[in-house]
């Protein structure tokens, strides 16, 4: 009952200044405003991050030749080939799916139409491993590859950049470094990965790449699927005693190959920004208790204002109790309404950084509800003090001032 | 209760009931006595001026009654009530139930409607809204103003306002009044309608007890107590 009256006499103080009261929220507003802004980033981040790594599929290791240094200069040697990936294809029992790739940019022309376009040579298992799909068409067959046939598959954003529908595409040419080739298959969409995009690649078949287009044999890249994200590690081992073998690397020697794990680098990514975003929360909660300095500031001078007030209402009955209570649900209310306010900016602030930044932003009702439970902290708290003052007024004294 | 002996001594039927009360104020090494040793007794629906000149100890009698100040030594019932022993609850609820106060100048609250500052002691009851706007209400009747009930006290005029101030302290029927200079802030005539307003109060039966330096405030008194120098100088009938 009491506290129901409380809070009406709360809004009515605020209410009778209420411009004051606005200012005095405005730190509140602006705290709450970046913590929720700040977190909508990072979880906009972090959720990027995680469709990423469900576009990334199974667990796939990379295999790439290693830079070797000479007279403390790195040079790029191509160590891996063929018959490497034939060797982890039958010797590494953990590896389910080899693919070799060779990728260059290459200038593709297609009417009068001119792009410079990767082009990966690659074997029929590429889609399986990597996840993609054909929209039109079909893949690259066993037969194409061993025939070097001059075909190729579209990745799904070329049909719009040559401005053709991609169903006729199949069946038409295109020139690749002035080869002629028979467009066989268009992909479907597969969205970043967050290092490149995918979907402005093309593919053709991997001896076609070697022998009638670099004129190289060696391979640059040798993804390897790995059957059971539980056996990772011992597949990455596998395939080092394997490549060690083929390319008879005595030991203790360095390997001339490298083995990444994508998957394990979004996750460290995923980390880092998960970090990042705490940090930036904690800025931001920075200045949430900055704002309630001033709410107490404030509430301070209210006290002041109001001792005589406070003096009439002691005198009416008024005890300890109640004045403290009046001054700590004011001062609560002014930070829930800051908070209410700033999760408003908050929601806007994220919504317009998403819209004209490009940035993908979340608000989600934990980091709400956090940052409006923090405000009320921070009212509480911070509205200790002066209410402490207040209730402990003497009221004769009170009753004097003017 | 652990002052049952010493309440049995005190007057039942009195009101208040001072004995022996010392009202000390320590100012670093030297000390003054508002009051030395004062001994008074108010019996219900007595009707009671208290004069002095400024500085004879008025005020720092009238805050002790009224409970807001403890005495240094002596002892105050209340109702038989011993007052000197209260915590700040109590006395806060003593202030709250048998106490109204009146004061020079109304010290009304500003942005609340006439009704609404009568309520404010009710809310400090515990009354619920329903219970506390009939008794505001029938408290606004009393002293004349039920046309003015939802008036800011900036609306008011100064008599107006200081009737707002008597239905607040008579709004918890408490067992005295007190008035603390209430025609001080006021012209003659409006001062006048204050007095009658208290007169007539006193004829329902309240008790009253009003603080002035004016003898022809006092004179609406039926009984005049004189303080000087923190003692009681003369208590006659008048």
């Amino acid at each position: 009952m009491l506290i129901t009256e409380t809070i009406r006499i709360s809004l009515m103080s605020i209410r009778g200044n209420l411009f004051r009261a606005l200012l005095t929220m405005l730190g509140i507003i602006i705290g709450v405003g970046a913590v929720i802004t700040m977190v909508a980033l990072g979880t906009g981040a972090q959720r990027a991050i995680d469709e990423q790594m469900a576009a990334l599929g199974g667990d796939i290791l990379s295999i790439q030749s290693s830079s070797w240094f000479s007279r403390g200069v790195a040079r790029d040697q191509q160590t891996l080939t063929t018959d490497d990936a034939m060797a982890l294809a039958v010797g590494s029992e953990h590896v389910s799916d080899v693919v070799p790739e060779i990728s260059s940019r290459f200038q593709i022309k297609y009417g009068n139409k001119n792009f410079n376009l990767t082009t990966i040579g690659t074997t029929p298992n590429y889609p399986d491993v990597h996840g993609f799909t054909l929209a039109h068409g079909e893949f690259i067959s066993p037969a194409d590859n061993s025939a070097r046939r001059r075909v190729v598959v579209l990745g799904s954003e070329i049909p719009g950049m040559l401005e053709v529908d991609a169903a006729l595409l199949v069946g038409q040419k295109v020139q690749i470094r002035s080869i002629t080739f028979e467009i066989i298959g268009v992909m479907e969409a597969k969205g970043g990965s967050g290092w490149r995009n995918p979907d402005d690649d093309i593919w053709i078949p991997l001896s076609t790449a070697q022998f009638r287009v670099t004129g190289n044999e060696f391979v640059q890249t040798i993804s390897a699927k790995v059957s059971d994200a539980s056996t990772v590690p011992m597949a990455m081992l596998e395939i080092e005693r394997v490549l060690r073998r083929e390319h008879g690397v005595l030991p203790g020697k360095d390997n001339d190959f490298a083995i990444m794990n994508r998957k394990q680098f979004a996750q460290s990514r995923q980390e880092a920004t998960q970090v990042f975003t705490y940090l930036l929360a904690g800025i931001a909660g920075v200045s949430l208790v900055v704002g309630g300095i001033g709410i107490m500031n404030i509430m301070l001078v209210t006290v002041t204002e109001r001792t005589r007030e406070i003096g009439v209402r002691k005198a009416l009955g008024a005890t300890k109790g109640n004045i403290l209570l009046q001054f700590l649900v004011e001062s609560t209310i002014l930070c829930l309404l800051g908070g209410l306010l700033g999760l408003a900016l908050g929601a806007g602030a994220s919504a317009l950084l998403a819209k004209y930044a490009g940035w993908q932003t979340v608000v989600t009702s934990e980091s709400a509800i956090m940052a409006f439970g923090f405000s009320a902290a921070v009212g509480m708290i911070f509205g200790i003090w002066p209410a402490k003052r207040a209730a402990g007024l003497d009221p004769i004294e009170a009753l004097r001032h003017e | 209760m652990k002052t049952a002996a010493l309440d049995a001594q005190a007057n039942t039927s009195a009101v208040i009931r001072l004995q022996g009360l010392q009202r000390r104020y320590v100012m670093g090494a030297e000390f003054i006595d508002a009051l030395r040793a004062v001994d008074l007794t108010v019996e219900a629906n007595e009707y009671l001026a208290i004069m002095g000149q400024s500085g004879s100890g008025k005020s720092t009698l009238m805050n002790i009654i009224g409970c807001l100040d403890r005495p240094t030594a002596g002892e105050y019932w209340l109702n038989q009530q011993r007052v000197s022993e209260m915590n700040d609850r109590e006395l806060a609820r003593a202030r709250n139930q048998a106490i109204g106060f009146v004061f020079q100048t109304f010290n009304l609250l500003p942005r609340m409607t006439a009704l609404a500052n009568v309520e404010v002691p009710l809310i400090y009851s515990g009354l619920n809204r329903k219970d506390r706007y009939v008794r505001a209400k029938s408290a606004l009747e009393t002293v004349g103003l039920a046309d003015r009930m939802m008036h800011r006290p900036s609306e008011l005029s100064g008599g107006q306002r200081q009737r707002v101030a008597v239905a607040r302290a008579l709004v918890t029927n408490p067992s005295i009044l007190l008035a603390d200079e209430p025609t001080g802030n006021l012209d003659s005539s409006t001062g006048n309608e204050i007095m009658k307003l208290f007169d007539s109060l006193h004829e329902q039966g309240n008790t009253l007890i009003v603080v002035t330096h004016e003898q022809h405030i006092a004179d609406h008194a039926e009984r005049i107590v004189r303080l000087s120098d923190g003692d009681i100088l003369s208590d006659q009938k008048s």
